[in-house]
């Protein structure tokens, strides 16, 4: 933009610019033409579910009579609010949200920062690292949930060895299913995350480093004082991507179960807002309600995602 | 059909997805000569099996039904789901067969849930039905309350009387709207239940184990707890009694005057004698300590088939297959079959429909009647261990008097027939499924976590008022 406004000063180039003005409007309307395909698909498969999605919200629809909705206005949505499986599923989707995060993109930090020294077979550990995720989801919960079995697991069978008492993960108490199921989160995205900081990191002029050694500064120090900060909007759009895929945290949970119920857990230990959701529309056949969940975990996403925001440009500033 | 009124595991299906996409992309490259290839074995195989199923089969029903009298090439499409087995019983070869203008294509989706949920939209929609579309105990009630007239009434055609003259009334029943007048199914299999249990481990613990004694000493539930309890207090007993306390509940639950609604066909659990019956029944069993806490159709529970973990399960006819399938060929002739205590009882069993919107109606009709006309349900049996619907077919000397190798040679025929027989017709709802999968859930809670079973039972309507409410 500046580019193009300074020549204007210039008293040769009026006409020039006025030129270059009518070209851009013309460009202006071929990149309309251009970008145009996405946004007709993009209004077609998401605008209007979305819309949609919402004017089922505010109807009574069930599936077995779609045909008889019944316009209903907020009721969904107060029902939900006095529904304590949606607090309860808000509770898990949080709480999971925590511990599989948390812990994850420390690691990931930690895993990138080794991984970022010279050393022997760097390709080799690089390529593992993105194994886990390279898995399809479904297969890698399903094997989690052979190891995590009640009876014939191999976790119950190592913990036993040490002296432990068979833990029911499947159906045991919320802490136990919520950190077996993190674990299946952790274990398919923390070499993804690894490899974000790694491409980061690599972009970091190895002239700070230089710098802080020659201060006298240890590898600890150039970590915390050098890396991190440099590291810092990387970190945030990591915390993004993890809170809005914890938000919708759904296959997890659904198949740990291992019975094909969408209760997560017998207790509802584990039953996060999505698979809340998916329980109401296909389980219940509850349309309306579900749409009501659907739109108010949108809604719950963006606010978490401003917080982040919001926070990260405090930091920011404050740095 | 085989899983009647319970979705399998979630597991199974996502296995056998997994293990199709990778076939999928196996099969890339070979595709072709791979589907040119099997396709003329599977038609030799249906063939053979058609010839002994066209045999005893003289076409009554067919020949009294005004279809395909013209000979115009008419193409009938099927909807059904998992393991309905008519095409592996090469009946539909033999129908083709009978009527060369006849061809038949099965649509079938491998989860009834999911073929509900189908079903559903197509009927909301009103298009994209099938021409015979199958329906499920756990859903067919829904279907006469909410779309009875959207199906062909079989009471209401010339045949209708006689049709209804080879089934198990409590089956034409079910398949019934409230007021009995429109009949918009014809039975498939049933799901008269027994209880299957493993004589050789029921001997280590030096109980008896032959199947008269059992019978009488399991004539009703509270011995047989107490036969578990005798079980578990003995020195040579491996693993648990009993499976889990969902096999004394869904089993018991049917055996009240009502199970999850009300005649009326409005769920209505806290008051219903016979969930409260088989409630207590179940948590006594779990209390007793004598269920292996195993959730029925989960992983573990498939597991503990081939390991042994428990002496007895109570089985509708089609869990025979299920127990062959899990626990293999290792234990053939280890299990058993004696009557189910306290009476009859029913688990599962479908019925095939006929929507209007299909184009080809009357030649589905006449299809229909075939499929489900006694002879065929029959071969049925004799082919792919589905229990008649038909009582007409139960009193066949090939129903009747057959025996199984796998169970003993226990007389499987008549242990089933006569639960069968005995049914009385309990009110079906929308719902029941749904209802069936929480109370199921408390139920493991009140044996796996010491849940106390008035709290259980609690939750368990706070979790189907979230099915039934709004």
């Amino acid at each position: 933009m500046t580019a193009l406004s300074e020549p204007a000063h210039d008293l040769r180039t009026t006409r020039v610019g006025a030129r270059r003005k009518r070209a851009s409007a013309l460009g202006s309307r071929a990149a309309y033409a251009y970008v145009s395909p996405f946004f007709l698909v993009f209004g077609a498969f998401g605008l209007y579910p979305l819309i949609y999605t919402g004017w089922v919200s505010l109807h009574s629809v069930n599936l077995e009579n779609l045909h008889h909705s019944t316009w209903i206005g907020l009721h969904n949505y107060v029902a939900l609010w006095h529904n304590e499986f949606f607090w309860n599923a808000l509770r898990n989707t949080l709480s999971i949200g925590v511990i599989s995060t948390v812990p994850q993109l420390c690691m990931a930090l930690g895993l990138a920062h080794l991984l970022n020294y010279k050393m022997r077979g760097r390709t080799f550990f690089r390529v593992a690292m993105l194994m886990p995720y390279a898995t399809s989801v479904v297969a890698a919960t399903l094997i989690f949930a052979q190891l995590f079995g009640r009876d014939y697991g191999l976790i119950n069978w190592f913990l036993h060895l040490l002296g432990v008492h068979h833990t029911n993960w499947t159906n045991g108490t919320r802490w136990q299913s919520q950190v077996a199921i993190s674990a299946i989160v952790t274990w398919r995205w923390t070499g993804y995350n690894a490899l974000i900081y790694l491409a980061a990191m690599q972009s970091i002029p190895s002239e700070l480093y230089e710098a802080a050694a020659i201060d006298g500064s240890n590898r600890w120090q150039q970590f915390r004082n050098v890396t991190v900060p440099a590291l810092r909007p990387t970190i945030l759009f990591t915390i993004v991507l993890s809170t809005i895929g914890a938000m919708q945290m759904f296959a997890e949970p659904y198949l740990f179960a291992g019975d094909g119920t969408t209760n997560g857990g017998g207790e509802h230990q584990y039953q996060t807002l999505a698979l809340f959701m998916y329980q109401q529309g296909w389980t219940n056949f509850h349309l309306g309600q579900a749409a009501a969940t659907a739109w108010t975990m949108l809604l719950i996403i963006v606010v978490l995602v401003c917080i982040n925001a919001a926070l990260a440009r405090g930091r920011s500033r404050r740095g | 059909m085989y899983m009647a009124h319970r979705r399998p595991s979630g597991q199974l299906v996502t296995l056998s997805a997994l293990i199709a996409a990778s076939v999928v992309i196996a099969g890339c490259s070979s595709s072709k000569s791979k589907t040119a290839s099997s396709s003329s074995p599977s038609a030799t195989t249906s063939t053979t099996a058609a010839a002994s199923a066209s045999a005893p089969a003289p076409a009554s029903a067919a020949a009294s039904s005004p279809a395909d009298a013209g000979g115009a090439p008419v193409t009938i499409t099927v909807g059904d789901f998992g393991t309905f087995g008519y095409k592996e019983a090469g009946l539909y070869a033999a129908y083709s067969k009978l009527h060369p203008n006849v061809t038949i294509k099965e649509d079938t989706v491998e989860q009834s849930a999911d073929y509900y949920k189908a079903l559903q939209t197509h009927l909301a929609a009103g298009s994209g039905l099938d021409d015979i579309q199958a329906l499920e105990i756990g859903f067919v009630a829904d279907v006469t309350a909410n779309h009875a007239d959207q199906f062909v009434d079989f009471n209401s055609l010339p045949e209708g009387p006689q049709l209804k003259s080879t089934f198990y009334d409590w089956k034409w029943s079910m398949a019934s709207t409230a007021d009995g007048k429109q009949t918009i199914g014809l039975g498939t299999d049933a799901g008269p239940e027994a209880m299957c249990y493993r004589p050789d481990l029921l001997k280590a613990a030096g109980l008896p184990s032959d199947r008269a004694t059992l019978n009488q000493q399991w004539a009703t539930w509270d011995g047989f707890i107490k036969f578990g309890q005798q079980y578990e207090a003995a020195a040579g007993k491996k693993g648990q009694f009993l499976d889990s306390a969902g096999s004394i509940f869904n089993a018991a639950v049917t055996q009240g005057t009502e199970q999850y609604d009300t005649t009326a066909g409005k769920p209505d659990v806290a008051n219903s004698d016979g969930v409260k019956n088989a409630w207590a029944l179940a948590t006594k069993a779990a209390q007793a300590k004598i269920t292996a806490g195993l959730s029925q159709f989960s992983t573990p529970w498939n597991q503990a088939f081939a390991n042994g973990a428990f002496a007895t399960i109570s089985c509708p006819s089609w869990m025979t297959g299920y127990i062959t399938s899990q626990a293999g060929q290792a234990v053939s002739g280890d299990w058993d079959i004696a009557n189910l205590p306290g009476g009859a009882a029913n688990w599962g069993g479908s019925w095939l429909g006929v929507p209007k919107a299909g184009k080809n109606q009357a030649a589905a009709e006449a299809l229909a009647e075939w499929l489900t006309a006694p002879a065929q349900q029959v071969t049925m049996w004799t082919s792919q261990g589905h229990f008649p619907s038909s009582s007409t077919a139960a009193k066949d000397p090939a129903v009747a008097s057959a025996t199984s190798d796998y169970f003993n040679k226990a007389p499987i025929g008549q242990i089933f027939g006569d639960s069968a027989s005995k049914l009385k017709m309990v009110p079906i709802g929308p719902y029941d499924t749904q209802i069936q999968n929480a109370i199921d859930t408390s139920l493991t809670n009140v044996e796996t976590k010491g849940a106390d079973p008035a709290k259980a039972f609690s939750d368990a309507l706070k979790n189907i008022a979230q099915v039934t409410g709004g």
